[in-house]
C-alpha cells in the first residue's frame, strides 16, 4: 500500500518487547498486532502493560493460602471474607476488581471444585498461573459432568454422604475454595499453617491436607 | 431497577443461541435451578462485544441439581453444580 496520505515508514519503534516468544501462528501474531495497535493508539502503555505482567507472574498460591490460613485463625475475618471475598481481601493487600471474588468453604458435608468451562478463569493474583490441566479441554469438559470421577483421578476419595459442588465461572467471579483446617494443628502460627495449604486444596482438586 | 429474583426463587434458564459472544454454557440452557445469591451488577457479554456492555444487569448464581443436569448422573442425589447467570436469561420456574 503506497496511497497518498500514508506518510509512516514501517520501521515501527519498538517501544517495548512483548514478553511472550516469537509467534508462529495466525491467532498469536493477530494478537501481537492488535496489542501493538493499542498502544500505538494511546489505550495503554507499555509501561503499563509491564506492570500487569509482573503482577501476575509474581503471584503465587502463597497469597491464597495465607488468606485461607487467617480465616481459619480468625473467626471474624472469615465470616467477612465469605460473606464479601472481594472487599475482605483488600484488607491483606489484595485486589481482583472490577471481578467479584467469592470464597467456598469446604466442610464435614460439602466439598467444593471450581473450573471454567467456557475458558480459564482463574484468581491469577491470588492463586498464580494456573496449571496446564485447570485450562485443559478434558478437566473442563469432565470436572462438570462426572466430577467424583476427576476427583478420583486426583486422588480424592470421599463418601457418598458428602455434597460435591462444582461451580461453574462464567463470568464475573473468581473463585477460592476455603480447604478444612486439619486436625492436631492447634496453637499453630499463621505462617505454618499457610505452608500447609497446597495450590490445588484451593482449586478443590485436593481435599485432604496433611 | 429492582431485582428480579430473590434467594432461593427457581428460574429456568433461557434456552437460545444468540449470533454473538454469551457466556451462558450449552449444558445449562433449559434447565431449572435455584437463585443461590445475588452478585451485582455487571455488563452484559453480548453487548460488551460491540460497546461497553451497558446497561449494567444483575448477575446470579443459580445452583442446579447435578441429576438434572445430567440424566445418567451416577453420583448421589446431592450433588449440585453452582453457576452464574445474567437476569435476562432468566425466567421463574415451577
Amino acid at each position: 500500500m503506497s496511497g497518498d496520505g500514508h506518510t509512516h515508514d514501517h520501521d515501527h519503534d519498538r517501544t517495548f518487547q512483548p514478553d511472550h516468544p516469537e509467534p508462529t501462528s495466525d491467532g498469536a501474531r493477530i494478537g501481537l498486532a492488535l496489542r501493538e495497535l493499542l498502544i500505538e493508539g494511546g489505550y495503554y502503555t507499555p509501561a503499563e502493560e509491564r506492570e500487569v505482567i509482573e503482577a501476575m507472574s509474581g503471584a503465587s498460591p502463597e497469597n491464597g493460602a495465607r488468606l485461607a490460613a487467617r480465616a481459619w485463625l480468625d473467626s471474624d475475618f472469615r465470616e467477612r471474607l465469605l460473606g464479601n471475598g472481594a472487599e475482605t481481601i483488600k484488607e491483606m493487600g489484595f485486589d481482583l476488581s472490577p471481578t467479584e471474588f467469592t470464597v467456598l468453604e469446604n466442610t464435614d458435608e460439602v466439598h467444593n471444585v471450581i473450573v471454567c468451562t467456557l475458558c480459564s478463569c482463574y484468581p491469577r493474583a491470588l492463586l498464580g498461573m494456573s496449571p496446564a490441566w485447570y485450562k485443559s479441554f478434558n478437566y473442563r469438559a469432565r470436572i462438570v459432568r462426572e466430577p467424583r470421577a476427576v476427583l478420583r483421578e486426583f486422588g480424592v476419595e470421599f463418601a457418598d454422604e458428602i455434597e460435591v459442588r462444582v461451580h461453574d465461572s462464567t463470568a464475573e467471579l473468581r473463585y477460592m475454595v476455603l480447604p478444612q483446617r486439619p486436625p492436631g494443628t492447634e496453637g499453630w502460627s499463621e505462617e505454618r499453617l499457610a505452608a500447609l495449604i497446597t495450590r490445588d486444596s484451593l482449586i478443590g482438586t485436593q481435599r485432604e491436607l496433611t | 431497577m429492582p431485582d428480579r429474583f430473590a434467594v432461593g426463587q427457581r428460574v429456568r434458564i433461557a434456552d437460545r443461541t444468540p449470533p454473538v459472544h454469551h457466556r451462558v454454557p450449552a449444558y445449562a440452557k433449559g434447565r431449572v435451578g435455584t437463585i443461590e445469591r445475588l452478585c451485582g451488577l455487571h455488563g452484559q457479554p453480548e453487548r460488551f462485544i460491540r460497546d461497553n456492555g451497558a446497561p449494567l444487569t444483575r448477575l446470579y448464581r443459580v445452583r442446579i441439581p447435578q441429576h438434572s443436569l445430567w440424566p445418567d448422573y451416577s453420583g448421589p442425589a446431592q450433588d449440585q453444580l453452582d453457576i452464574e447467570i445474567f437476569e435476562h436469561w432468566l425466567e421463574p420456574a415451577e
